[in-house]
C-alpha cells in the first residue's frame, strides 16, 4: 500500500522501516549469540516485522498497555523496552527488567511501559487484556490495550472466552493475531476450521480485519482505525495479520523436517524487509548514505547493548 | 454488635469494602440482579451499578482471567466462582498466571484478586456441587488460601483478602452458610492471614480442623469432655500459610494430634500438617498422627445415605477422638 494512501509522511514511512530494521537486526544478533552458546535460546521475529512494527506504532508507548507474545520482538521494541533491556532478558541478568533472569527471554514485561509480564501458555493474555482495558477505563485512563498472539493460540478456549468478553463490555482493546500459518509443526489448515482468524470476530460482533501482514502500511491504516474505535468508546477489534514465518519456531526446532522446499521458498519471498526496502527505494525516500549510517548506528548499539549486557550483575535467587 | 450468618458476613464485608475502596468490585455468574446463586452479593448491584457488579458469562477461566487483567490495572476484583466444583477451566489462569504474576515479574506486578467459591458438601449436592478442592490449589506457592468457620473469621478475613496485595483464595463452606450465625462486630476489623485460632482449650489431644468439619470437632470435644477427654482444638482458618506456631505449640501440648478435614486424605492438607508436625516435633508426640478425612473416591454422592458415608459428622469425630485418647 502506499504510504501516503495509508495516511503516513514520507518520514514516517522511513521510520516505519528504521523500526522494522532494528528488530531483524536485535533477531540476528539473538540468533548468533544462541548458536554461538551465549544463552540457551533465540526465538525468531523474522517475517513477522512488518505486522509487528505496522500495529505497533498505532499505539502510543507509555499511555497505552502490551501484552505482546512471544514472537513480537518489534512491538515490544516500539513500546519503549531498548536493545539493552531485551539482551539482558536473553542473557538472564539480576537487571533484566522483565523478570530479573526468573523467565526465558521472549516473556516480556516492563511495570514501567505497561507492559504486563506474558507467560508461555498462549491465549491467556486474551482475558487478561480485556479486564485490563475495562479497569483503565473505569479508572478514566485514554489507554488502549494491544493484544497480540499467534493463529496457533486461537484455538484455545481463553481466546473465545476473552473475546466474549470484551465485546460484551465494549472494552478498550485491540487484538492482533500474526498467522504465520503454522503452530510449530502444524499448518493453518489443520489447525483452524473455516479458514480464517478474522471471520471469528463476527460471532462476537467485533470487526474482524485481515490485512497482508508484510506490507508496514497496510497494518498501520487497519491498526489505526481499530485503536481510534477502542479510544472512542466503540470496543474491540480482531486484526489477522498474514505473514510468513522465515524461520523454525524456536532454536530447538528445524521447520525443515516438516515444511516442504517449495513452502519455505514461498515464505522467503515474502519476506517484509526487502519488500519495504524496494518500496522506499522506488519512491526514492532512502538514499544510500542513509541506509550506511542506519546500518552502522544499528550495529554500534547492538555492540554496546551486547557489551553492557555481558558485564551486567548476574541473577540472584 | 450483631449476630449474623455466614453468609450475611460474607455479603455485609463486600457491600463495606466496596464503600471504603472504589476500586473493589465483583464479578462472577448471576452476582447482580440475582445477588448471586447464595445470595452473597444481594444488594450490591442496587448500590454500586453494573459497573462494579459484573455478570459475567458462564466462563470461569476469562472470570479468573478478567479479573487477573483489572488487578494488574488497578482494581481490587472480587471474582465469585459460583460452585468451587467449577472452578478447573480457571485452574491455568489462577495457577500459571494469577500464582506466578508477582515471582515472574521479580516482584514489579502484583495481582490483588480475591477468588471467593463456596465448596464442601452435606446439602444433597452430589459430585458437582459438593467438591472441597483446596488440595489442587494448596501445592502452588504464590496462592494464599483462606478457609474460615465463622462469620466473624469471614468479616476479619474477607477484608484481609481484598486489601491484600497478592492473590487470594477465599473458600466458604456454602452448608455453613446459613447454619452458623455468631456475633460479628461493627467495626472494620482485619484478621491476619495464615494465623490460626484455638478454639478450646485441652489437654489430652490436640484436634486440628478447619470449615464445616471444625464445628463438628467443636460438638465431638463438648462430647468428650463429659466423658473426661479434654480435647485442644485448633481452627486453622488459612490453610495457605499455615500457622506452624499455634499447630506445634498445640502438639507439644499434648502429644497427641488428630487432624481433620472433609476433603479427601490421600495428598490433602492433614498430609502437610502431619508431615510438617513430623519433621519439627516428632519426639513430642506420643502417639501416631491421625487424620480423619473423607474417603478416597472421586466426589460426594448423591443419595442420602451415600452422603452420610462419604461426610464426616460428630459421631465420626468423637469415635476418632477417643480412639486417639485411648492410645
Amino acid at each position: 500500500m502506499d504510504h501516503r494512501a495509508a495516511g503516513l509522511t514520507d518520514g514516517e514511512a522511513l521510520a516505519t522501516y528504521r523500526w522494522m530494521l532494528l528488530t531483524r537486526r536485535l533477531e540476528e544478533r539473538l540468533a548468533l549469540l544462541q548458536r554461538s552458546g551465549a544463552f540457551p535460546l533465540a526465538l525468531s521475529s523474522r517475517g513477522h516485522e512488518a505486522a509487528q512494527i505496522g500495529a505497533a506504532l498505532a499505539f502510543q508507548p507509555k499511555l497505552d498497555w502490551w501484552y505482546p507474545y512471544y514472537r513480537d520482538l518489534g512491538a515490544v521494541l516500539v513500546a519503549g523496552s531498548t536493545l539493552l533491556d531485551l539482551m539482558l532478558s536473553s542473557f538472564g541478568k539480576a537487571t533484566d527488567p522483565a523478570s530479573g533472569g526468573r523467565q526465558t527471554a521472549y516473556n516480556w514485561g516492563d511495570r514501567r511501559l505497561n507492559i504486563v509480564a506474558r507467560s508461555a501458555p498462549v491465549a491467556v493474555q486474551v482475558p487478561q487484556a480485556a479486564g485490563s482495558a475495562l479497569a483503565l477505563r473505569r479508572q478514566g485512563s485514554r489507554a488502549v490495550v494491544y493484544c497480540s498472539l499467534g493463529d496457533g493460540a486461537t484455538s484455545q478456549g481463553d481466546f473465545h472466552e476473552g473475546l466474549n468478553f470484551a465485546a460484551l463490555h465494549r472494552a478498550p482493546v485491540v487484538y492482533i493475531c500474526q498467522n504465520n500459518q503454522w503452530a510449530i509443526s502444524v499448518p493453518f489448515g489443520r489447525q483452524t476450521a473455516g479458514g480464517s482468524v478474522a471471520q471469528r470476530a463476527a460471532g462476537y460482533g467485533m470487526p474482524g480485519i485481515t490485512v497482508d501482514g508484510t506490507d508496514p502500511f497496510a497494518v498501520g491504516a487497519a491498526a489505526r482505525e481499530a485503536v481510534d474505535r477502542a479510544r472512542r468508546g466503540l470496543g474491540p477489534s480482531l486484526l489477522e495479520l498474514r505473514v510468513a514465518r522465515l524461520d523454525s519456531h524456536t532454536s530447538d526446532d528445524d521447520q525443515r523436517q516438516y515444511r516442504s522446499q517449495e513452502d519455505l521458498g514461498e515464505a522467503a519471498a515474502r519476506d517484509p524487509l526487502p519488500a519495504a526496502r524496494g518500496y522506499l527505494r522506488r519512491e526514492d525516500l532512502l538514499p544510500d548514505d542513509l541506509e550506511r549510517q542506519w546500518e552502522v548506528d544499528i550495529l554500534s548499539e547492538l555492540d554496546g547493548a551486547e557489551r553492557r549486557a555481558r558485564e551486567a550483575p548476574d541473577a540472584v535467587p | 454488635m450483631a449476630v449474623k450468618s455466614y453468609i450475611d458476613a460474607v455479603r455485609d464485608t463486600l457491600m463495606d469494602e466496596m464503600r471504603r475502596d472504589p476500586r473493589v468490585f465483583v464479578m462472577g455468574e448471576d452476582v447482580g440482579k440475582r445477588g448471586g446463586v447464595f445470595r452473597a452479593t444481594m444488594g450490591l448491584i442496587e448500590e454500586f451499578g453494573e459497573e462494579r457488579v459484573i455478570d459475567t458469562p458462564l466462563a470461569e477461566s476469562a472470570i479468573v482471567g478478567v479479573g487477573i487483567g483489572s488487578a494488574l490495572a488497578g482494581l481490587r476484583p472480587v471474582a465469585e466462582i459460583q460452585f468451587a466444583d467449577f472452578i478447573w477451566p480457571a485452574m491455568n489462569q489462577i495457577i500459571s498466571e494469577a500464582a506466578r504474576l508477582r515471582y515472574r515479574s521479580n516482584g514489579d506486578w502484583t495481582v490483588p484478586l480475591v477468588i471467593r467459591a463456596p465448596y464442601g458438601g452435606g446439602v444433597h449436592g452430589g459430585l458437582y456441587h459438593s467438591q472441597s478442592v483446596e488440595a489442587h490449589f494448596y501445592h502452588s506457592p504464590g496462592l494464599k488460601i483462606v478457609m474460615p468457620s465463622t462469620p466473624y473469621d469471614v468479616a476479619g478475613l474477607l477484608r484481609a483478602a481484598i486489601r491484600d496485595e497478592d492473590p487470594v483464595m477465599f473458600l466458604e463452606h456454602k452448608r455453613l452458610y446459613r447454619l452458623i450465625k455468631g456475633e460479628v462486630p461493627d467495626d472494620d476489623y482485619v484478621l491476619p492471614i495464615g494465623k490460626a485460632e484455638v478454639k478450646r482449650q485441652g489437654a489430652d489431644l490436640t484436634v486440628i480442623s478447619y470449615g464445616l468439619a471444625l464445628h463438628f470437632c467443636l460438638e465431638a470435644a463438648d462430647v468428650l469432655a463429659q466423658e473426661g477427654i479434654s480435647a485442644h482444638v485448633i481452627d486453622l482458618r488459612s490453610i495457605k500459610p499455615l500457622d506452624r506456631e499455634t499447630i506445634l505449640e498445640g502438639v507439644r501440648k499434648t502429644g497427641k494430634v488428630l487432624i481433620v478435614h472433609e476433603d479427601n486424605k490421600f495428598g490433602g492438607v492433614g498430609a502437610e500438617v502431619s508431615a510438617m508436625i513430623a519433621e519439627e516435633a516428632l519426639f513430642d508426640l506420643d502417639a501416631p498422627i491421625a487424620r480423619l478425612a473423607g474417603p478416597e473416591i472421586p466426589a460426594m454422592p448423591y443419595a442420602p445415605n451415600l452422603e452420610r458415608f462419604y461426610m464426616l459428622s460428630p459421631e465420626k469425630v468423637a469415635d476418632a477422638m477417643r480412639k486417639l485418647a485411648a492410645f
